[in-house]
């Protein structure tokens, strides 16, 4: 019984990581963009709602609501101000203007912030479970999350495939020269997809400051979990992203439940073997840069 | 009659290689010049310049951009560890065997992270520097849960404080100065003629017989071993050993990556205008560690758009200039055909 908790957890945990992964794999399978400030961006979200919440005296939902808006418009900001001038055929400006911003978010947190780690107090709901049987319980809190998280992959979905802009997403994720020549705007289209990896990333953040503890310096681990996932679902598929981090918070957990303290080892290792013998992820397309 | 002769030498060249190796040889002297102040900040610019020198052999010239280096240095503390405080061997050839350990295990690593792409690759490599660091963790007689020393009753038994100085200072300078030069040997080889080809053209390179992946492997696996080498003495210089601190990416990769961005990636030069900048910026942010990663971090991040050559580029487009000699240039000996330029652009 204590598998198929670990494993049902698991699960639970995937949703989470699918939610950091969103927006990394829609900024690669549009714009070919890593962004090696993702995690540091979530962790900055969940440092935001704390002062929102505390500032503005209003409850975390309140201000996670304000700062997925924000977060969403600074990625759009971002794109058209920054990275829109690092996009090439050579990967290695974007991947030197996000390190070192996700350097500089971090020691900025650090000195604004100090290393105490910090929580966010969201309710009740994250205390509650449900209980299933005498030894299986599922949290309300985590449960919550799997569903916002497919939500979202599925609104994600949705979006891409039946509206205008989601067409102009797919275009231009094939031939941006052609998509470009047919009037599509790119570096509109860019910004827009950019705020939306924003948007998701900090929603994710907010969510895994109310679940555990966080610091200034947790970036990186989420960075490599929602990078782990998209590879482990296979670039450029939405629905793989959901299965990717599935997958990882299942080999974290049972990893934990082998033994105490291999659950980040475990996850790791299921990754590097996935890349090992399906390169191109489970529902992988095979797209490459 | 009309005579071509290849040169890759330079007026400018020649001047800046002599300037150079007298300045390695006024180096060389410091333990009899320097103060020990002086001597432990040159130890860490060295070993900056080592690293620096390093990752942008792999990213300037073999488009690998690994944020990874921390794991080698990380496998290459602990190595030290084992080798020179548990089991007697002498420190500086414990730092040798460290970098042909962190070689060796730098090309299975390389069957799992070239697979990946560009930026996938970069966090690849972040990932396998974490697996290395956890499998670190796990292995009980290395004590990595805790804090460890490399003591004089141990690792440094035989020498004096003095003598352990002077040598660590050495040392690192040898590091330093063989960074510099593997770079310029590399790119003045078959090997550093594949590697340019690879960066200005890929699937050109491959359609001329360049084995691109072999080469790729070369380069890593160099930089893996010298970057083993130059934690390992990191970690004799500080003689403590923190699972944190040897496997941070930050101290370890960030700085390195900031250093060459800032500098100047893909030339000989940068590196070397980069760890001046480093340390102009260090001395002024003493007491503010998070100040300087600010700092810094900032400047690569602005370079990395509007000067993606880093200072070294700003210089060479108001006057072309290399360091070393490294490029050929078809110089024709006769005056009275007009010449025609071929020294400028890039190779």
């Amino acid at each position: 019984m204590v598998w198929v908790s670990a494993v049902v957890q698991g699960i639970l945990l995937g949703g989470l990581y699918a939610l950091f992964a969103t927006g990394l794999s829609l900024a690669f399978g549009v714009l070919r963009f890593v962004n090696l400030a993702h995690g540091d961006l979530a962790i900055l979200a969940a440092y935001l709602t704390l002062s929102t919440s505390s500032t503005l005296e209003v409850s975390a939902w309140v201000s996670m609501v304000l700062v997925v808006a924000v977060m969403a418009a600074v990625g759009y900001i971002a794109q058209r101000g920054i990275f829109n001038f690092t996009i090439g055929p050579d990967p290695l400006p974007a991947i030197l203007v996000t390190f070192g911003i996700g350097v500089v978010i971090q020691n900025a947190l650090l000195n604004h912030y100090t290393a105490t780690d910090k929580r966010i107090k969201i309710g009740s709901i994250v205390t509650k479970s449900i209980k299933v049987t005498d030894r299986l319980s599922v949290g309300w809190f985590p449960l919550l999350t799997l569903v916002v998280a497919v939500v979202i992959l599925g609104g994600l979905q949705l979006f891409i495939s039946r509206t205008r802009t989601g067409r102009a997403f797919r275009a231009t994720s094939d031939d941006p020269k052609t998509a470009q020549l047919m009037g599509i705007n790119d570096r509109h289209l860019y910004a827009v997809a950019m705020a939306i990896a924003f948007g998701t990333v900090g929603l994710a953040g907010v969510f895994l400051g109310a679940r555990t503890t966080f610091a200034p310096s947790s970036g990186p681990n989420e960075l490599l979990f929602g990078f782990e996932a998209v590879v482990i679902g296979g670039l450029g598929s939405i629905w793989g992203t959901l299965v990717g981090g599935v997958v990882l918070g299942v080999a974290q957990t049972v990893g934990n439940q082998w033994s105490i303290g291999f659950d980040l080892l475990a996850g790791h290792l299921v990754f590097l073997t996935v890349l090992a013998f399906r390169p191109n992820g489970i529902f992988g397309t095979g797209v490459r840069t | 009659m009309t005579a071509f002769r290849v040169v890759r030498a330079s007026r400018f060249s020649i001047v800046a290689t002599a300037v150079s190796v007298a300045a390695v040889v006024v180096l060389a002297l410091g333990p009899s010049w320097a103060s020990r102040g002086t001597k432990l900040s040159l130890i860490q610019i060295f070993y900056y310049l080592s690293l620096a020198q390093m990752w942008n052999l792999l990213a300037g010239y073999a488009g690998l951009v690994s944020v990874g280096q921390q794991g080698f240095v990380g496998v290459a503390a602990y190595a030290v560890f084992v080798l020179a405080e548990r089991n007697g061997i002498d420190p500086f050839l414990a730092m040798a065997l460290a970098g042909l350990l962190t070689a060796a295990l730098s090309a299975p690593v390389a069957l799992f992270a070239f697979r990946l792409k560009g930026g996938y690759f970069a966090i690849g490599t972040w990932v396998i520097a974490e697996v290395f660091r956890l499998i670190t963790l796990r292995i009980k007689p290395l004590g990595a849960g805790k804090v460890q020393s490399l003591t004089v009753r141990n690792t440094f038994a035989g020498y004096s404080i003095e003598r352990r100085q002077d040598l660590v200072y050495w040392a690192a300078l040898a590091l330093a100065v063989g960074a510099t030069l593997i770079v310029v040997l590399v790119l003045r080889s078959r090997q550093g003629l594949a590697l340019r080809s690879i960066r200005d053209d890929e699937g050109g390179a491959r359609g001329l017989g360049v084995q691109v992946t072999r080469t790729r492997l070369v380069v890593w696996v160099i930089a893996a071993g010298w970057v083993g080498m130059t934690g390992a003495l990191i970690h004799i210089n500080s003689a403590t050993i923190t699972n944190r601190d040897a496997f941070d990416v930050l101290s370890w990769t960030a700085l390195v990556v900031f250093i060459v961005i800032i500098g100047g990636v893909g030339s000989t030069a940068g590196p070397i205008i980069g760890v001046a900048i480093f340390w102009f910026v260090t001395e002024r942010f003493k007491d503010s560690d998070t100040g300087r990663f600010m700092i810094l971090g900032a400047l690569a991040a602005v370079m990395a758009v509007v000067a993606p050559r880093g200072i070294d580029g700003l210089i060479q487009r108001v006057r072309s200039f290399e360091l070393f000699p490294i490029r050929r240039r078809l110089v024709v000996d006769d005056s009275a055909v007009p010449t025609p330029d071929l020294t400028s652009g890039h190779p």
